[in-house]
């Protein structure tokens, strides 16, 4: 490995000038050796990797295409409407950007969901990386929020009764219930108050703290170093050069594996805004291309697509505060699995029959969940999302028993690799 | 300057300033927190409103705003009284124990007139609207529905006096908001006789 790369040949005075004059000042170099250029990655990891940069491709699209739109939106309940209108057909190129942001927002749970179901293959939450696992769900978190407070502002009818359904949900805790939804609210209902804050913390708070999580994700990924599809911790086995026999430069390496990655993703993300911006209404509801009205509920209320799993849990109980609970606990349990799992293993390669059958029931259960929460509550469609409630909830709430007994297969030392 | 560091003072010094920093604090979050309550201008435009029934026909259903709620008044038909009876043991809280009403609607009718029925339009589940369904065996619902109101977000079902069935994800009955007559035609949704 070439740790002299960066030095400039003596002829190129000038921007070898500027560099160390930099590198006085600011650890420009440092940085980008450490982070980037020297930062070593196993050599075996697969197309499952791909998703923690898109995210950040997604991300960066969400705040370059949220800018834009903040200069024409109006974050008032007589405006709002009229002004996502206005962007859709007088703004020039209006319609491009609104339509990339409203796709961003189902591509970044879409590349989310896949990260997350990645880390759940390959252990990667296990330790050392319980803190990033932790670091990674405080940012799908975080997502959730810059989701919700979204989706209220282009004030369709679908934006209010969804905001109108989740706020209540606060309500279903005791005793203050009802003064905390006022609050959240600041009126009666969801109002014109209501859509100004939402605006602000969708703009402004949930971004910053979003940016500030990335950050603090990416320091402990470059802390602990990454997993692979192995499981094995590739700082165990270094060269006398101190790097790890298995590792190779995040850059350029990955940097140019990760534009593969990016390239499907823009064709697919294009496909999607050029000929299915609505995705049949699972990407852009149908109601809410009518305006907020309080009097006038939508027929079928459904959250958009990435929330549906769990509102296909919170809807399967028959009790408010419990299935409103259920709900909650549903997304809270991810938090947990580095303690819930008790496997000798990290990768699905090497575990045993159990823990291979759960993971699939889980993944079977999330998707059907996910499909009966865009559909209505009819009572085969409630009993079926009992069902594949349970068996959510089994796949954390059993893991510890699972992974203890499950017959696990022996590690390699080194991780498995095939030259192309 | 040889002496040891006293490090029992520092630690005590460390924990005041961190206690008194975090007192202040929390005193600064009040205005935060405080300027997300309802301010002035969104109480007054909950205020109470009059509304005329002069117009509403047996057994019709209007619906007018309050607190950006719906507000359905029913002028039920002694017909749809008869309605209300035969299905206690079907109901939650056939008595109103456990839901939301002024004192004088704590009745099988809900209501202080029984022929006029006031609820606030809002799903005790999750704050959807439900549907007027007052034909008895509207099989859009159920055959055996005696009649009510039906949420169309996730199947809770109400009778003609707003009160909730069993076996459906809404926890209490509609609520009836505080109102007075003012006449024979006309009610004031919002206040109580004799309540601000």
């Amino acid at each position: 490995m070439s740790s002299t790369s960066q030095t400039v040949k003596a002829g190129g005075g000038r921007l070898a000038a500027l560099t160390a004059w930099i590198d006085a000042r600011f650890p420009m170099t440092k940085l980008w050796k450490e982070q980037v250029s020297e930062y070593y990655a196993p050599k075996n990891m697969n197309f499952w990797y791909f998703f923690g940069s898109l995210a950040m491709l997604v991300l960066v699209i969400q705040i370059l295409t949220g800018i834009f739109l903040t200069m024409n939106y109006k974050p008032s309940a007589a405006e709002a409407f009229g002004s996502v209108e206005y962007i859709m057909r007088d703004v020039n190129w209006g319609w491009l950007i609104r339509y990339m942001h409203s796709t961003g927002a189902s591509a970044f749970f879409i590349v989310v969901y896949l990260h997350m179901f990645r880390g759940l293959l390959y252990g990667s939450y296990q330790k050392p990386r319980e803190l990033l696992w932790i670091f990674g769900m405080l940012i799908y978190f975080a997502l959730m929020g810059e989701a919700f407070f979204g989706y209220l502002l282009p004030w369709g009818n679908m934006s209010y009764w969804g905001a109108q359904v989740i706020v209540s949900l606060f309500g279903a805790i005791p005793y203050v219930g009802d003064s905390l939804m006022e609050w959240i609210r600041g009126d009666f209902y969801i109002s014109d108050v209501t859509l100004n804050r939402f605006f602000a913390l969708h703009v402004v708070a949930l971004p910053i703290a979003l940016i500030f999580l990335v950050i603090a994700h990416l320091m402990a990924l470059h802390e602990v170093g990454s997993n692979n599809p192995d499981g094995v911790e590739i700082k165990k086995v270094k060269g006398p050069d101190g790097i790890p026999l298995d590792g190779i430069a995040f850059h350029p390496y990955y940097t140019v594996k990760d534009i593969v990655g990016v390239g499907v993703f823009l064709i697919a993300f294009c496909l999607i805004i050029f000929y299915a911006p609505t995705m049949g209404g699972y990407f852009l509801e149908r109601a809410n291309f009518e305006p907020a009205n309080a009097l006038q509920t939508p027929p079928h209320i459904a959250p958009v697509w990435y929330f549906t799993p769990f509102y296909a849990i919170l809807r399967s109980v028959p009790s408010k505060p419990m299935g409103a609970a259920l709900m909650g606990i549903a997304v809270l349990l991810f938090v947990f699995l580095p303690w819930l799992d008790r496997g000798k293993v990290k990768s699905i390669r090497y575990r045993g029959p159990i823990f291979k059958f759960f993971i699939i029931a889980f993944a079977i259960s999330f998707l059907a969940l996910g499909y009966l929460g865009t559909q209505p509550a009819t009572p085969t469609y409630t009993t079926a999302a009992r069902v594949f409630a349970v068996v959510y909830f089994a796949f954390f709430l059993l893991m510890p028993w699972y992974t203890s007994i499950d017959k696990t297969k022996p590690v390699p030392t080194r991780v498995t690799y095939h030259a192309h | 300057m040889t002496e040891e560091v006293d490090t029992g003072r520092r630690h005590f010094l460390t924990v005041a300033t961190i206690a008194t920093g975090a007192v202040g604090a929390a005193f600064a979050a009040v205005p935060f927190l405080a300027s997300w309550q309802p301010r002035a201008r969104a109480k007054a435009m909950g205020a109470p409103v009059e509304v005329d029934l002069s117009k509403v026909e047996p057994g019709a259903m209007v619906k007018v705003e309050w607190r950006g709620k719906a507000i359905y008044i029913v002028n039920r038909t002694p017909q749809m009284l008869e309605q209300l009876k035969g299905h206690d043991d079907r109901l939650r809280d056939p008595e109103s124990k456990e839901s939301d009403q002024p004192a004088f609607a704590k009745n099988v009718d809900r209501s202080m007139k029984p022929e006029w029925l006031v609820l606030v339009g809002v799903c005790t589940h999750l704050g959807c609207a439900p549907l007027d369904k007052f034909t008895a065996g509207d099989v859009t619902v159920a055959a055996d529905w005696p009649g009510g109101f039906f949420c169309p977000c996730h199947g809770s079902k109400f009778d003609l006096s707003g009160r909730v069935f069993k076996d459906v994800p809404a926890p209490t009955n509609l609520p009836v908001p505080p109102y007075s007559f003012l006449s024979d035609t006309r009610i004031l949704i919002g206040a109580e006789a004799g309540k601000a």
